[in-house]
């Protein structure tokens, strides 16, 4: 699949990649790319450098999508009427407070978990919550934002894939055995828990003091009952992810760690059952379409260096060695990059392998999106 | 007055390089631990997070918690949370009720309840190996720079929320090594562009004014080297030496540019750097291909002339 019918055909696109690798920006190009060809798209970002922020109307941490003026994206009017582009920056706390909104039985219980000192941990700290926030968000834009298709960006770690068993962890957390007996105040299941409990809480009002306990447990009281809702959401996020019309896209850069990380994605995504359609590699070095090998290039900077030249000649014949001498770097660079990443495309199993060259310029502004869209989509 | 690598990389115990993802932090703790081994310093590396491609760096198998030796006088090895958590309990008895924790996933609930509680142990135990004095030399490679800041922040973030216990001794230990500039210095690092530019400007402050630790010289890493073939085209230099034209002269006038244009591009970004940011910079080449030992002692070289060029002595 090219990356033209990907954003065609696609309802939902999940960019992953490793930090610095041009993620947030190409999911922003992905987007607009959309819009460009008719579709209502809009893009969901996490920590996008400030100008990129600027250039999406992203001032402030939403929670919401905005719609971006078409005269600021599309000012030449070209592209189609239908298409139109909005973009949102993730507020994982707010996304937090409002699945706990939804899903409690009333108001009060909503307050009590958003007062929890252990709450505030979780919905700030929990390795994967970020992540899973970013799905939750993904499915409430699905629900209730009525686009054509929602580019998601993930966060830029190596547990960025952790949503995928997000459910499996959240679960776990609230099944946890000591402390779904501390919630609950029968004398017999106590008695029954007294060892395990009564060691852990000992160890832990040890090493970090009992208000921590307190907490820990006034948070479970207080979110009991909620459980199951939490838990439906989550399978419905995997069935979204799941869906044919969703598409995953590896963002990387020829670094060979980049590279690695992807490959160590796309086992992620498989162990899952899910594939990878498309692998984007960002910020590749040109050969300048010269048909020699560095080999050549190389001999031949050495052939001028070693000529029995005349006076005069000396300076001029160095620099035309030191040009070939740099050609041949760069087309042995750009060549070393586009093998590793046929080779790592095939073992990826990705449908498509996409190069963006490196640019001269960091890319904050439409056109410069447009630019980079333009390497991406025929 | 110049500065010797040697004092460079005796002024503190720990060295914590940082930066934000694909600045090529781990190449700069391979090039600084290899100059300091090579100048006669006992090294230590340590890797926090993951896999970051130390060990490829520097023609190792990967890293595990045992230490391994890359070169005489430098050596590797891995630290991960859990890791030392284990170790923290059974440091104290705790040996049998740690394994149950950990196999009931209670351990994971705790260190939810304790922001940083996860990173305080790992810093903990780096405290602890700078204590035993193992070696002159210990280098942390830090958590990408958003992470670091948490990462840095976390022993006074628990001091807040732990009152009492030894969790709180060890947060108030690592503060009080991180805040000690003879006992451990960040040295950030940054690619010769806008953004990581920008992110490494306000990771230094956000560690100056929230963590209290010193900075060293900044890195800027991957600088293209200037080649000085601006004013003539290939064909011309062809001419001038006697040869016929080449038949690849526009490809070499391209690359010439391309080259000339990078390289102007990493002094404005580096000259911005300096302009937001009162630290000296240290910069290191741009690597054609792949990172391995011959090229982190290529970069050693060129760290150990930056050191010698850096106005010094540092204080």
């Amino acid at each position: 699949m090219s990356i033209d019918r990907l954003i065609d055909q696609s309802h939902v696109v999940v960019c992953c990649g490793t930090g610095g690798v041009g993620k947030t920006t190409t999911s922003a190009v992905l987007a607009l790319a959309a819009a460009r060809r008719g579709r209502n798209a809009v893009v969901v970002t996490i920590d996008p450098a400030k100008r990129l922020a600027d250039t999406l109307g992203l001032e402030e941490l939403g929670d919401t999508a905005r719609e971006i003026a078409r005269d600021r994206w599309d000012p030449s009017g070209i592209a189609p009427p239908a298409g139109r582009l909005s973009a949102l920056m993730l507020d994982t706390r707010a996304t937090f407070d409002g699945l706990v909104h939804k899903h409690a039985e009333s108001p009060e219980q909503a307050e009590r978990i958003l007062a929890n000192r252990f709450y505030r941990n979780i919905a700030g700290a929990l390795s994967g919550t970020q992540e899973y926030m970013a799905m939750e968000k993904l499915h409430e834009l699905h629900d209730e934002g009525g686009f054509d298709i929602i580019v998601v960006d993930t966060p830029p770690t190596r547990h960025a894939l952790d949503f995928l068993d997000a459910p499996a962890r959240l679960t776990r957390l609230l099944d946890n055995r000591i402390f779904r007996l501390l919630m609950v105040p029968s004398r017999r299941s106590l008695r029954l828990a007294s060892l395990a409990v009564q060691t852990f809480l000992r160890t832990v009002a040890k090493v970090i003091g009992s208000e921590v306990i307190d907490d820990i447990v006034a948070f479970f009281r207080a979110f009991e009952g909620m459980e199951q809702g939490f838990r439906e959401r989550a399978v419905n996020v995997l069935e979204l992810l799941a869906a044919p019309t969703t598409a995953f896209v590896l963002v990387t850069s020829p670094r060979r760690d980049a590279v690695g990380e992807a490959e160590f994605f796309a086992e992620r995504l498989r162990e899952s059952e899910l594939s990878v359609d498309a692998l984007i590699v960002n910020r590749v070095h040109p050969d300048f379409g010269v048909q020699s090998t560095p080999f050549e290039l190389r001999a031949r900077a050495r052939e001028i260096g070693r000529r029995e030249i005349a006076v005069g000649e000396t300076e001029a014949s160095a620099r035309l060695a030191l040009r070939y001498e740099n050609l041949a770097d760069y087309v042995s660079l750009a060549q070393h990059e586009r093998d590793e990443l046929a080779r790592a495309g095939d073992r990826i199993g990705a449908g498509v392998v996409t190069f963006v060259p490196s640019l001269a310029h960091d890319v904050f502004d439409i056109a410069a999106l447009d630019a980079v869209g333009r390497h991406l989509v025929g | 007055m110049a500065m010797e690598l040697h004092d460079f990389c005796s002024t503190s115990g720990v060295v914590i390089v940082a930066g934000k993802g694909g600045v090529g932090k781990t190449t700069v703790t391979a090039a600084l631990a290899t100059a300091a081994a090579r100048a006669g310093a006992s090294v230590l590396i340590i890797e926090v997070e993951g896999k970051s491609g130390i060990s490829t760096a520097l023609g190792l198998p990967d890293l595990e918690y045992e230490e391994q030796e890359a070169r005489p006088g430098l050596r590797a090895r891995t630290l991960t949370p859990d890791h030392a958590l284990l170790e923290y309990l059974e440091d104290r008895g705790l040996k049998r009720v740690s394994k149950q924790l950990v196999r009931s996933g209670a351990l994971d609930v705790v260190a939810t309840a304790v922001p940083g509680m996860k990173d305080i142990l790992v810093l903990g135990k780096v405290k602890q190996i700078e204590r035993t004095g193992v070696a002159d030399l210990i280098i942390i490679d830090a958590p990408a720079a958003g992470h670091a800041i948490t990462f840095l922040l976390s022993a006074r973030g628990l001091l807040d929320a732990v009152r009492v216990g030894p969790v709180r001794k060890q947060a108030a230990d690592v503060l009080e090594m991180l805040s000690d500039p003879k006992r451990c210095r960040v040295m950030l690092v940054t690619l010769p562009e806008e953004t990581p530019v920008n992110e490494l400007v306000d990771t230094a402050f956000a560690l100056e004014d929230r963590v209290g630790v010193k900075l060293m010289p900044v890195v800027v890493n991957a600088v293209p080297g200037d080649l000085a073939l601006v004013g003539t085209t290939a064909a011309e230099d062809a001419a001038a030496a006697g040869l016929a034209a080449p038949p690849e002269a526009a490809a070499l006038d391209a690359a010439a540019a391309f080259r000339h244009e990078r390289h102007e591009l990493a002094r404005t970004q580096a000259a911005r750097l300096a302009s937001l940011l009162p630290l000296p910079q240290i910069s290191l080449p741009f690597v054609f291909g792949e990172i391995g030992p011959i090229q982190v002692g290529q970069l050693a070289d060129a760290f150990a002339s930056g050191v010698a060029a850096l106005p010094g002595p540092a204080t």
